[in-house]
């Protein structure tokens, strides 16, 4: 079973990795929220999956009853699907503005920091 | 602690930087007086150190230690022996006038007390190499000196001759000083101790050893070009840039003498081979000959000083390298009276140089009568430089060819390399003397009058000292050379100098011979300097002009560099972090045998049992396909719009993978976080004039499906090795164990969070609350298109 999601977890990073190889920032924003949920599949699949409940302790006990879901990646994942969701948002409207200031939203034309022809350093003293 | 006099020692190595610090402070309080107020630190320093000397004359080596780094072992050991006796009087001597006399150079200058302040400086540094006994010091003070003098020949920073002077002497020197550390380094590894005055003691352990050609082609290094041997001696004329009092004190007396005194101090450890005599013999006869003829090439009255102290270096190189008690002694004497000599001209031509508004040698006569004073001190120091008798330097003549006089046909060519080199500079020294001083008077871009007594005082004393010292040839003898050879070579010698004057004594003969050589000189110059230029022109090329193509290659080699690395082209500077990460997920795996699985060595049934499918459920097959279907469509998407909504399939299956194994807090929250990203993506995006399509020509496509496949899959392998392995679950386990009776909270999940790791998520939400801002900032900042902002339509 966990095997099956070692490979699709596999899918998700070629996919992910693929995208942000784009030169349509579009594309690679695509490609950040692919590759984040493929990185939080891989951490939940490596905390071992069981189809066993939720961590929830039920009412009246101290400890869970029985065997239980592993809490520690769902704890992780959380933080992580909530800071890709930040970064996924600030992306985008660093993209939109982007577009809007160049009229492009293709890399290769992006090039106010770094212009093509960037003059050799000074030959003098 | 009370101060004895031995600390003192470690005192003069400081004082002259605590004055530094001091410098422009004082020059602002005291104005013109500043330089006369300084003045006391080295003529303190001279006191103090003249206070040593009994000591030192009887034999004894003053040393002081105090802790450098005591965890290490280290020590910043100071020591006092005839050798840096030598040095250190000769430095903080020459080094008190010309604080005066920079004070009156510069008078008036708005930078006068950072140029103080450099001079003091470099003057600590340059007593602090001559003074250490740890050889790190050694190096630390070494590069101290190519720093201040960069500063000073740099004084000038508007002009860019200046600045290309002070880096060549930055640069060439550094070499040296980078070759220097290395050899300490080695010479501490083979002998053990970082003290020079315990390594003297170790006979023949660096000389015996491997290493011993490494060790002495570095330190040949260093000094050669601290000391500007050829062919490294075309920094020292171009930093003749610097002011004058940088050019007389610096350039002819002291730091140019760090690469002399590094030979002379490390002798005993490397000396007494055929090697070192060989090469320092070679080397420092070319540069002797070399400078001298340059010398004559030039009609600036400083770039001949320059030349000749080329010239004076490498004769001095010549006699460390014979090495005999003979040699050392003229050495040390031929420095005296050389520091002596030459920094006294450089004063006087600065002098010159600031009253008559001219330093050419043809366009100067008759000075004599303006400027009584100068001329009798650059008589006095040109006769010294001559080689009269009744001055120092006839004794530094006569010992150099007593020490190469007699013995095989080498040594025959070194005294006749020796009777060239001294005729050529003897010839140069009349010049200096009789040019711009005699004969008929030029006009001149000012009127000359008498340069004011602080520019006076420098050339008179130095000539001075260098006529009485030429009188006293048993107290030179006894008081000074012996203690330094002894330094240099620990063995007693004491050298006879002598003023009566034997006839049947050949080498009083080949003195006379110099001077006939050297009136020859004088009186040929003009006709000898216009073929030298002739020549010059012929070659047309110099190392000068090979050192600015050396560093513009850099310069270039460094752009062409930059400029591959940093291409500004964004995807492929991801195409090499996902190369990298493909690499690290599959080589060092497979040199730990990660992929040993897949050749299974004997057992094939195990092999078998891989393929056995896992027990899905059906749903669960659903849910898969569902995801890759998402995926899939993200990635043929014919419009923006299907893979924005694909984007959504992929994130919702993903939700119900989790919602399926046991973690519903997960699946809600990528839910919502999914579905939001849709609409977003949406709303932002689909209005704008875009490629609907991912647009690639082929070998992209190739190129970066390669890429990403071989990253899938090496994330793939990896995690299913993860999951072969035991699963530590403690962490786990206790958070399951305690989330109720010391969290007091059902859902474990949610007890981490916000207990056992709320401070991180203190920080995620801080993250959030800047990614907003930064959002609203960049939303609210009005459509200024930044093309607009640049100038461009």
């Amino acid at each position: 079973m966990d095997y099956i999601l070692a490979a699709l977890v596999g899918v998700f990073v070629a996919l992910g990795v693929y995208l942000l190889l784009s030169r349509a920032v579009i594309r690679m924003l695509i490609g950040m929220v692919v590759l984040g949920n493929g990185v939080n599949l891989l951490i939940f699949t490596a905390g071992r999956v069981t189809r066993e409940v939720a961590p929830i302790v039920p009412e009246g006990l101290e400890t869970p009853a029985g065997a239980f879901a592993n809490p520690l990646p769902q704890a992780l994942i959380l933080t992580a699907i909530v800071i890709g969701f930040s970064m996924f948002a600030f992306l985008l409207v660093l993209a939109y503005r982007a577009y809007q200031s160049l009229d492009a939203d293709d890399t290769d034309t992006m090039r106010l920091a770094e212009p093509e022809n960037a003059p050799q350093p000074p030959l003098s003293y | 602690m009370g101060l004895s006099l031995d600390a003192s020692v470690a005192l003069i190595a400081i004082a002259p930087f605590l004055a530094a610090i001091l410098a422009p402070l004082i020059q602002s309080l005291a104005g013109r007086f500043a330089a006369w107020i300084l003045f006391i630190v080295p003529a303190g320093i001279f006191i103090v150190l003249l206070g040593l000397a009994e000591r030192v004359v009887a034999g004894q080596t003053i040393s002081t230690a105090i802790g450098w780094v005591p965890s290490f072992g280290l020590t910043l050991g100071f020591f006092v022996d005839g050798l840096s006796l030598v040095f250190a009087l000769t430095i903080s001597g020459i080094g008190a006038l010309i604080v005066l006399y920079a004070g009156a150079y510069l008078r008036g200058h708005r930078h006068l007390g950072r140029f103080l302040a450099f001079l003091l400086a470099f003057m600590g540094a340059m007593l602090g190499l001559v003074l250490a006994d740890n050889s790190l010091a050694i190096f630390m003070f070494w590069e101290l000196t190519s720093i201040t003098s960069y500063l000073l020949i740099g004084f000038d920073a508007g002009r860019q001759a200046a600045r290309r002077a002070a880096i060549q002497a930055l640069v060439i020197t550094n070499i040296g000083g980078l070759c220097l550390l290395v050899a300490i380094i080695v010479m501490q590894q083979l002998s053990g101790t970082w003290l020079l005055s315990e390594l003297r003691g170790l006979e023949g352990v660096v000389r015996d050893s491997a290493f011993y050609g490494l060790v002495l082609t570095l330190v040949l290094a260093a000094a050669f070009t601290k000391s500007a041997q050829f062919p490294f001696h075309f920094w020292l004329p171009n930093a003749m840039e610097a002011p004058t009092p940088v050019s007389a004190f610096l350039h002819s007396a002291t730091m140019v003498q760090g690469g002399v005194y590094l030979l002379a101090r490390l002798t005993p450890v490397l000396g007494e081979t055929s090697v070192w005599t060989g090469t320092l013999v070679a080397f420092g006869s070319v540069t002797l000959i070399w400078g001298a003829i340059g010398a004559l090439r030039q009609t600036d009255l400083k770039q001949i000083l320059a030349q000749t102290t080329i010239a004076s270096l490498g004769l001095l190189v010549v006699l460390i390298g014979l090495g005999s008690k003979a040699a050392i002694a003229a050495m040390i004497v031929y420095f005296i009276a050389h520091a002596f000599y030459k920094a006294g001209l450089f004063m006087v031509v600065g002098g010159v140089d600031h009253e008559a508004g001219t330093r050419d040698i043809t366009a100067l006569g008759g000075l004599a009568d303006k400027m009584p004073v100068s001329f009798i001190g650059a008589a006095l120091g040109a006769l010294s430089m001559f080689g009269l008798p009744l001055t120092v330097g006839y004794f530094a003549k006569e010992e150099m060819y007593l020490a190469a006089f007699g013995g095989d046909w080498l040594a025959w060519l070194v005294l006749a390399v020796l009777i060239l080199g001294n005729a050529l500079l003897a010839g140069i020294a009349l010049l200096i003397m009789i040019r711009p001083f005699l004969g008929d008077a030029l006009p001149t871009p000012r009127k000359p009058h008498e340069a004011p007594i602080a520019m006076l005082s420098g050339p008179l004393i130095l000539g001075g000292v260098a006529v009485v010292g030429g009188l006293l040839p048993e107290w030179l003898g006894h008081d000074v050379l012996a203690p330094a050879t002894l330094a240099v070579l620990g063995v007693e010698a004491e050298p006879h100098l002598s003023l009566s004057f034997d006839i049947t004594n050949p080498v009083l003969w080949l003195s006379v011979i110099t001077w006939g050589l050297g009136i020859l000189v004088f009186r040929q110059a003009h006709r000898i300097r216009v073929l030298l230029r002739r020549a010059e022109l012929a070659i047309g090329w110099t190392a000068d002009r090979a050192f600015d193509a050396v560093m513009f290659g850099l310069i270039r080699f460094a752009g062409a560099v930059t400029r591959f690395l940093h291409h500004g082209r964004l995807e492929i500077y991801l195409f090499t972090v996902f190369a990298m990460l493909g690499l690290a997920l599959f080589v060092p795996l497979s040199l730990l045998g990660g992929f040993d699985w897949i050749v299974p060595t004997a057992d094939l049934g195990d092999w078998s049992k891989r393929l056995v499918l896992p027990d899905l459920r059906i749903y669960e097959w659903g849910i898969l396909l569902f995801v890759l279907v998402g995926l899939l469509a993200v990635l043929i998407a014919q419009s923006r719009l299907i893979a924005i909504l694909s984007l959504g399939i992929q994130g919702t299956g993903l939700a119900l993978i989790f919602l399926l194994f046991g973690a519903p807090d997960l699946a809600f929250t990528q839910l919502m976080v999914e579905v939001l990203s849709v609409v977003i993506l949406t709303v932002v995006m689909t209005n704008l004039r875009l490629d609907a399509r991912d647009h690639r020509p082929f070998e992209d496509w190739a190129r970066d499906g390669t890429l990403a496949v071989i990253c899938g899959a090496g994330v793939s392998h990896l995690l299913m090795l993860v999951l072969t392995g035991t699963f530590d679950s403690r962490l786990s386990d206790f958070f399951a164990k305690t989330s109720v009776p010391v969290a007091h909270g059902a859902n474990i999940v949610n007890v981490i969070l916000v207990d056992y790791r709320g401070l991180d998520t203190l920080g995620e939400i801080s993250v959030v609350m800047g990614a907003g801002i930064a959002i609203l900032a960049l939303l609210r900042r009005r459509n200024k298109p930044a093309i607009a902002a640049r100038g461009e339509p």
